[in-house]
């Protein structure tokens, strides 16, 4: 990508590098409702909090997490399945994020979905043909009588027969499904795809068909993909720039080769012990677990601060009070943490004080400087934070 | 001496409409306590069928079970239906895969823990609630003495599959049964739920019989490793001996196929071609033969004839493998290992141009 980006004129580069989705301090809160006559708004549930990403034109952004973390909130957000609470989704320069719902048939042809469930997200009652059809009718593309081949066509690019179209979704299996919701998805040629857990219903021996198939598409199309899964591995493959997600804010978002090979966050490092691996019985031994205890807490009522801290190993004083800001410690890295460092070598004192105002228990500290400007946007910048030295001093 | 647990040649068929479904098809194995024997394969592949009938769960009017189940010794398939469920829940346990519905909604956790220790102990509610907190803290569920009267839905994926463990090992069974004990649950809790297994196993010396999916999982957990396909056993042996020498396609298939978070990115995923064939109708001859890449490789058409035996191959008694390839290890070693795990490949390259040296000169020759 970035030889390729080299070659080309600066001004070519620069469109290159818009990003086509832009989702900036997200924010999607639940209102919990008491029970009795006038069920009142009791509380919220945050399921999305500050979400900050960018998703670059024919690139997959890859959000990990475990379940309730808000990453299918998320992907339902960015298809304006519910309307945020708070924040901007740029979509292709376009903020999506307000607009009302009789507008958003336009978009519904650039942002399309693949549900995780291929059993219960097709219509029993509908031929495949008209499954897939559908989208073409609804938006009134092409005429009735192109529907038909239409949908031969892209029976035939997910790899079904094209024969099969008159057939119901429970003449197929699991796998054949999915490929029927994925041809769906690509009716409209969108621009972006959010797939939410393609393949974790499937079988392994089917998971990876429909893996390659989806590259394949990724590929021949030029779609982005905001990809959200819970398989570390499964994303690992497929993503080149992946979010890990915490009880809905982005713990960390790194490149591929940096979020797996030297995470930074304490709970990406838990996360990553945690996923059993083949290999490693291959060549002997187990890896040492990070054990995390008890479970993710309610996102009703979060923990103050940093939200990990009440499972965190390495948590102190300053994380209970201070919530660490996503900082960016490298060309392609951001991590929310105020020890921020490889496994096993977390710096002792926190980074951030001298960032946010305040002393390393958290209080607010009169003798240090103003809090510096922290980007909070989407993007990357050219320069970061520089953990060896403690300043703002990296740059590319 | 026999082995604890020693199934021989179980066959559960089931009449339906449409013909007989062969859900297990002689399935023979051996497990000792403090053992663990993982069952891998894909749905449908007939691994719970074969559990849940070591636990007496198929009735006799609606499936044909065939073959023995010996447990120390009885048969399992003998005793009548009131000694089996004696020993259901007592001698062997089962941890179902989907807790919330596994277990009761109506009745409190600590109700149906409580339940399955008297159903086998006679003793008072008091002495059986005691117990239950105690299971429930066994397994570290914070607050037992509270959380014993709470109702399934009130507790998190994690505990609620906690709780089912306690509630499976409250009458300390020696056998237990986890049918995808971490399928429904998130990575860093299916690490605190293999753990506590572990732990327990260590503790009662109980044998574990694991049924899974994933490969990860049995690599962690294992003993011995039994790969299902179609009802049958396809390969069978200690699990590091699986894991890095596998000899049937079927496992291969299962290792390339699923990414993994460490090594080589860029490794193209294999998909294994195809679908799981149906029970029903199973193809001729070895019922993987439609999806191997290798089948061309065996002369005279035998896979789609001739079923093969589960026998030992080149690489001691230990490990059977279904499959007619005549030199499996070899294709494994040059053609599926450098596409799954190119580092392992270099590894076995360099063990392998160290013992030539000392065996002949007939491979040691070409790299000079």
């Amino acid at each position: 990508m970035s030889t390729k980006l080299a070659n080309e004129p600066t001004a070519a580069s620069a469109a290159e590098d818009r990003p086509i989705l832009d989702v900036t301090n997200l924010k999607m809160y639940f209102p919990v409702k008491s029970s009795g006559l006038f069920r009142r708004t009791v509380g919220h549930v945050q399921a999305v909090d500050g979400v900050s990403f960018r998703v670059q034109p024919g690139q997959s952004l890859g959000l990990v997490g475990e379940s309730g973390c808000g990453k299918s909130t998320t992907g339902r957000l960015i298809t304006r399945l519910h309307e945020p609470t708070g924040g901007t989704i740029d979509f292709e320069g376009k903020d999506i994020a307000k607009v009302s719902a009789g507008k958003l048939k336009p978009l519904r042809r650039d942002i399309q979905m693949i549900f995780q469930d291929p059993y219960t997200s097709l219509n029993p009652r509908h031929t495949v043909g008209s499954i897939i059809g559908a989208p073409l009718a609804i938006h009134g593309i092409v005429p009735k009588s192109k529907i038909l081949p239409r949908v031969q066509e892209l029976l035939e690019i997910v790899g079904l027969n094209p024969e099969h179209y008159n057939r119901y979704p429970h003449e197929f299996s699991g796998g054949q499904r999915q490929r029927i919701g994925i041809a769906r998805a690509l009716t409209l040629q969108p621009k972006l795809l959010v797939a939410d857990e393609p393949v974790s219903a499937l079988d392994v021996s089917i998971q990876a068909q429909v893996i390659n198939l989806l590259q394949e598409l990724q590929d021949e199309f030029g779609i982005a993909f905001l990809f959200i899964a819970h398989d570390l591995a499964v994303v690992r493959h497929f993503c080149p720039e992946i979010a890990v997600m915490y009880l809905g804010k982005i713990v960390e978002i790194a490149d591929r080769d940096t979020l797996y090979s030297r995470p930074h966050h304490p709970y990406t490092q838990a996360l990553l012990s945690a996923v059993p691996d083949v290999k490693q019985a291959q060549v002997g031994g187990r890896r040492e677990r990070i054990r995390l205890q008890g479970d993710v807490p309610s996102p009703i009522n979060p923990p103050s601060g940093c939200r990990f801290r009440t499972r965190c190993p390495l948590a102190q004083e300053i994380c209970a009070r201070v919530e660490p800001p996503l900082l960016q410690i490298g060309p392609k890295h951001k991590v929310a943490c105020h020890f921020p460092g490889e496994l096993g070598q977390h710096p002792s004192k926190p980074v951030t004080p001298g960032l946010l105002g305040v002393d390393s228990t958290g209080l607010p500290d009169p003798a240090a400087g103003p809090a510096a400007e922290l980007s909070v946007g989407s993007g990357y910048s050219d320069t970061w934070f520089d953990l060896a030295n403690n300043t703002m001093g990296g740059k590319a | 001496m026999s082995s604890f647990l020693s199934v021989r040649d179980l066959r559960v068929h089931f009449p339906t409409q449409d013909g007989i479904v062969k859900a297990t098809d002689g399935l023979s194995f051996d497990l000792e306590r403090g053992q663990t024997l993982g069952i891998v394969g894909e749905s449908g592949s007939g691994k719970s069928v074969s559990t849940s009938t070591i636990l007496g769960l198929h009735r006799k009017t609606r499936a044909m079970v065939s073959g023995e189940i010996l447990l120390e010794d009885e048969d399992l398939l003998k005793i009548s239906d009131e000694e089996m469920r004696r020993k259901r829940g007592r001698d062997v346990a089962m941890i179902f895969q989907d807790p919330l519905s596994a277990m009761h909604p109506y009745y409190s956790v600590g109700n149906q823990i409580v339940e399955a220790y008297r159903v086998h102990n006679d003793v008072s509610k008091k002495a059986a609630r005691t117990r239950a907190i105690e299971m429930l803290d066994r397994v570290g569920i914070p607050q037992p003495d509270r959380r014993v009267d709470d109702y399934p839905h009130q507790f998190s994926g994690g505990m609620r599959q906690r709780a089912m463990i306690a509630m499976g090992l409250v009458n300390n069974p020696s056998l237990l049964i986890a049918d995808e004990p971490t399928t429904a649950l998130d990575v860093t809790v299916q690490a605190q739920i293999l753990d506590l297994l572990q732990d327990l196993q260590k503790e009662f010396n109980s044998a574990i019989m694991i049924i899974t999916h994933d490969l990860g999982v049995v690599a962690e957990m294992a003993d011995d490793v039994l790969v299902m396909y179609a009802g049958k056993a396809v390969e069978y042996g200690p699990c590091r001996e699986i894991l890095t020498h596998p000899e049937m396609p079927y496992t291969w298939g299962l290792l390339s196929s699923v990414p993994e978070v460490t090594g080589d990115v860029d490794a193209k995923l294999v998909p294994i071609p195809g679908s799981p064939p149906s029970l029903l109708s199973p193809p001729k001859g070895c019922a993987f033969n439609p999806r191997c890449a290798h089948r061309d490789k065996v002369p005279g058409d035998r896979c789609r004839t001739e079923l093969p035996e589960l026998v030992p191959g080149s690489r001691g008694p230990h490990h059977l493998k279904r499959c007619h390839l005549a030199d499996p290890d070899q294709i494994y070693a040059t053609e599926i290992l450098p596409e799954i795990a190119p580092d392992l490949a270099a590894l076995e390259q360099n063990a392998q141009t160290q013992t030539p040296a000392e065996q002949g000169t007939d491979t040691g020759v070409e790299d000079k």
